[in-house]
């Protein structure tokens, strides 16, 4: 897993690549909520993820739980293998996905 | 068939993985099942390096075999920890909203949706989980 973040003002986009599993999902969580502060946009790009399982859903939970108190967040890219896992598990309900 | 005993800890989800990748590339498996499969590799390997043996430590088998007719992958997960039933887990609610979910029992949901058959038994000293997904 890579990961990429770029921040403009109030706006945070984080470019996830690789697979966000057991191994990687902490490292994805310490990167994506070590520069939440004041974020009022949070962008998860996954045009380059390849899969996420359900230690990575638990971190989406988190994000998106910290970003309805301080602004949105939104999930741009993912491919249809994420988008069916989200959609299996009721997340699509939850996250924005576009 | 095939077969790894391999100690049960996170940093080898990925030499598991491997191994079964290796296996499914004699088939004509789709992007999709394989990566249905890496998942539930992911997710049920990942709860026994994780709970198995917990302070402990301790081996996994990982077995592969393939069906002809119709084409299909058995994986069975053996280890000697402690007794659990993932499939007693109670399933989640996934109609709740985000302040409300619980993310318990969510893995072993996942594995139940994408494969064919999950089934546990535990059996002398061994819990013995295994899933089946068709490839045709």
């Amino acid at each position: 897993m890579t990961i990429k973040k770029e921040k403009n003002a109030n706006e945070l986009k984080i470019y996830v690549e690789g697979r966000v599993d057991t191994a990687t999902s902490k490292e994805f969580e310490e990167k994506a909520k070590a520069d939440l502060g004041g974020v009022e946009e949070l962008i998860l790009d996954f045009s380059q993820l390849n899969y996420i399982s359900s230690a990575g859903l638990r971190v989406l939970l988190s994000l998106q739980k910290i970003m309805n108190k301080q602004g949105s967040m939104k999930i741009v890219g993912a491919n249809d293998i994420v988008k069916d896992i989200f959609e299996v598990t009721g997340f699509s309900e939850i996250l924005t996905v576009e | 068939m095939k077969e790894m005993t391999i100690d049960a800890a996170i940093e080898n989800i990925e030499t598991v993985t491997d191994f079964i990748n290796e296996e499914l590339e004699n088939y004509n498996c789709s992007m999709k099942a394989q990566i249905q499969i890496d998942v539930a590799i992911d997710e049920l390997f990942g709860n026994i390096a994780r709970y198995a043996y917990s302070p402990e430590t301790g081996q996994a088998t990982v077995r592969v075999e393939v069906e002809e007719s119709p084409l299909s992958v058995i994986i069975t997960f053996i280890d000697h920890g402690k007794p659990f039933d993932p499939l007693s887990a109670a399933t989640p609610d996934v109609t709740l909203s985000a302040e409300e979910r619980e993310i318990g029992g969510l893995g072993i949901f996942l594995v139940k949706k994408s494969m064919d058959l999950v089934e546990y038994v535990f059996e002398d000293g061994h819990n013995i989980l295994k899933i089946k997904k068709n490839l045709e």
